[in-house]
């Protein structure tokens, strides 16, 4: 009897205990490498960052960490337009997997019950290829003389190549072709549950369609809407594969300013300090949207 | 006590006299006319060729079982879904294609419907906000439908901090506010517990009166129906079998279906014997000399096969054999009773092996030596009490 309360009252205390040591182990003790990197001074050794971490002198060990790396940032106005680069991007482009994603996910969520499942599986379907082997066929179908432009030639509807690959353009078609099943799955789920007699009550109290969509769809699959422009908005930000690959050098992302410093510079303080900022900024929408949420529930229990 | 043999030329049927009465006008011209009106659902038949007049100013009720067609019918005057066949007419103007937005038609909705993001008044101010009233036009007329359900208090709440009733009041005010020239209830009270369920008839009926509005009410609970309407329209497959005041319904139901579905009943069969000073004489197997009814407006040929309808309250159970001058007399012996307080219920097995539905209001408290189970009793009915319907 003693026993098994003492194996239940271990499960019930580490259950919960589980999500924290996860997020400990691989989210915290990292971060917190991260932000004593970021603190460094870049220095040609292995690993090359100086001071690195001693018992015997710890006084020194942090009497030689400051922030010149978060100075510079500031300073260099390369990565404050990075930052600003990428959130335009990410918004943008979540803006247009919104355009995109919605009519599939009321589509999915209006077919016949016994299709959607089915649906569901077709939308999560290109997972099963890796990631960076669709951007890649992506190049193919994009550049000048890629499938696109032999499409377009041979319904007559263009003369010259078009001049898509190595721009912004094909940024934004690169992410929203990838990031679409993480905008669609929570409008779905949320559009799913909808009860079709609220539309009906909508119509029969002189609302038209279009102003019933906007009246009463919109705002109920509020929720879903936040949820995928989050999922969609935070990856896309720190984006690095789909601007190198598609994007050109023109194409300015901290993502890419990140590996750039890591990789070809060597600065690893830098590159950490980039991560770090990177982190503040996604945190922020995070945040607003708890605050959101929160104050919501506080209106309607 | 004899009952009375004839219906006298100023007797009403059923308890309740009824001044308005418009279908009895023949000049009268109908709000809703449906004309001929077929629906399908690929194969499935909804409703079936039905041609059927609604007043203004009436409280009409169709009733019917599920899938009878009766929720079709009323979402075909709510603009849901359109004729195969027919013609729907609202105030002498057809229907056809004018879409629900465009209809002075609004519902309660059997699930109320409620918009779960928008507060009570916002729900209520709904429509007349997409007719583009004047704000203060719209506070006021949302502020008039409070009062009218009694739910000032609530005006901020929000419908998932409603009880059931009271969601239901919301769902009404907001199908009243913009005034419709017909209001469509589907199942309204289906939702609510049976003690509010008729507190609320009793509340519709008194709102229908004070706005003088058109209400339409599908529902499948006859006591429902027969509390609240003027006129029942009673459905079968899609089809109309009887439209009629409840006290028709009741006491004159055209068919057997009707007089089953609509309260309880007792049918006894029998073969039609011949006419004597108006009274019909029917040879049934249940009771031993020919049974006596009164009910004129039947046609009715010798031999032909009748089913006998009585209802269970218009029957008398009794201990003692009755004179010789007594008709529509049959034995048998109690098979079950059941006290309900208000009524008790026998059920009397006939010797044919029939059971006998009778009722009996207790009137008094205490009653001197009671029936018993299994008692050899005698069961009689006066000849207007029974209804003739042809097989």
């Amino acid at each position: 009897m003693k026993e098994r309360s003492f194996t239940k009252r271990l499960t019930s205390g580490l259950v919960p205990a589980i999500p924290y040591l996860w997020l400990g182990v691989f989210f915290l003790v990292p971060f917190l490498i991260v932000f004593k990197i970021s603190l460094s001074d870049p220095a040609i050794a292995q690993p090359p960052y100086k001071p690195v971490f001693e018992w015997s002198d710890i006084t020194g060990f942090f009497s030689a960490l400051d922030v010149e790396n978060f100075e510079l940032l500031t300073q260099d106005d390369l990565y404050f337009r990075a930052t600003l680069s990428s959130v335009r991007i990410a918004a943008i482009s979540t803006i247009l997997l919104l355009l995109v994603g919605f009519p599939i996910a009321y589509g999915m969520a209006r077919a016949p019950e016994r299709h959607r499942s089915l649906l569901v599986a077709l939308v999560i379907l290109p997972f099963w290829t890796s990631f960076l082997i669709r951007i890649y066929a992506w190049i193919a179908i994009l550049k000048p003389e890629g499938l696109l432009t032999q499409a377009l030639t041979g319904m007559g509807l263009i003369s010259e190549p078009l001049d898509i690959l190595n721009t912004e353009w094909a940024v934004y078609i690169g992410i929203v072709y990838a990031y679409l099943p993480f905008m669609v799955l929570p409008l779905y789920a949320t559009l799913e549950k909808m009860d079709d007699t609220l539309l009906e009550a909508a119509l029969d109290l002189g609302s038209t369609p279009w102003r019933s969509f906007w009246t009463i769809t919109v705002p109920l699959a509020m929720p879903g809407i936040i949820a995928g422009s989050l999922l969609c908005f935070i990856p896309a930000v720190g984006e690095f594969v789909i601007p190198d690959l598609l994007g050109g050098s023109e194409t300015l992302m901290i993502g890419r300013q990140l590996w750039s410093e890591f990789f070809s510079n060597r600065d690893w303080p830098l590159a950490s300090a980039v991560a770090i900022l990177l982190l503040i900024v996604l945190v922020l929408p995070i945040v607003i949207y708890r605050d959101v949420e929160a104050r919501r529930m506080e209106t309607r229990p | 006590m004899p009952p009375p043999s004839r219906q006298s030329a100023s007797a009403s049927v059923g308890a309740v006299r009824r001044a308005f009465a418009p279908w009895a006008d023949p000049d009268a011209k109908p709000l809703i006319r449906f004309e001929n009106v077929t629906k399908r659902f690929g194969e499935a038949v909804a409703v079936d060729h039905l041609t059927l007049d609604i007043f203004e100013g009436e409280f009409f009720c169709l009733l019917g079982p599920s899938g009878c067609g009766k929720t079709t019918l009323m979402r075909m005057l709510a603009g849901f879904e359109f004729p195969t066949e027919g013609v729907i007419t609202l105030a002498g103007q057809s229907l056809e294609g004018v879409p629900p937005y465009r209809r002075p038609v609004n519902m309660m909705f059997q699930s109320y419907a409620l918009f779960p993001h928008m507060s009570v008044e916002k729900n209520i101010a709904f429509g007349l906000r997409q007719d583009g009233l004047p704000k203060s036009e719209i506070l006021d007329r949302v502020g008039e439908m409070l009062r009218l359900v009694q739910l000032e208090k609530l005006a901020k709440r929000y419908p998932s901090q409603l009880s059931g009733g009271q969601r239901q009041r919301v769902a009404l005010a907001r199908a009243l506010a913009k005034r419709p020239k017909v209001l469509l209830l589907d199942e309204p009270l289906g939702a609510l517990d049976k003690k509010l369920r008729e507190e609320t008839q009793f509340e519709l009926m008194d709102i229908q009166h004070e706005l003088g509005m058109t209400f339409v009410v599908v529902t499948h609970d006859q006591e429902e129906a027969m509390t609240m309407a003027d006129r029942i329209a009673v459905m079968d497959h899609g089809r109309i079998v009887q439209v009629a005041t409840p006290g028709e319904i009741y006491e004159q139901p055209k068919t057997r279906f009707i007089a089953e579905f609509v309260g309880d009943v007792n049918i006894l069969e029998g073969h039609v014997q011949g006419q004597e000073n108006g009274l019909w004489h029917v040879k049934s197997p249940s009771a031993e000399m020919p049974l006596t009814i009164d009910d004129p407006d039947e046609v009715l040929h010798s031999g032909q096969a009748v089913a006998i309808a009585v209802r269970p309250e218009k029957m008398v159970v009794q201990r003692e054999k009755p004179g010789p001058e007594a008709v529509n007399v049959l034995t048998g012996e109690v098979w079950d009773i059941g006290y309900l307080g208000d009524w008790t219920v026998y059920r009397i097995r006939l010797e044919t092996g029939e059971i006998l539905r009778v009722s009996c209001a207790n009137v008094s408290r205490f009653v001197e030596s009671p029936i018993d189970w299994d008692e050899q009793v005698y069961v009689t009915f006066a000849p207007g009490a029974a209804v003739i319907l042809a097989e």
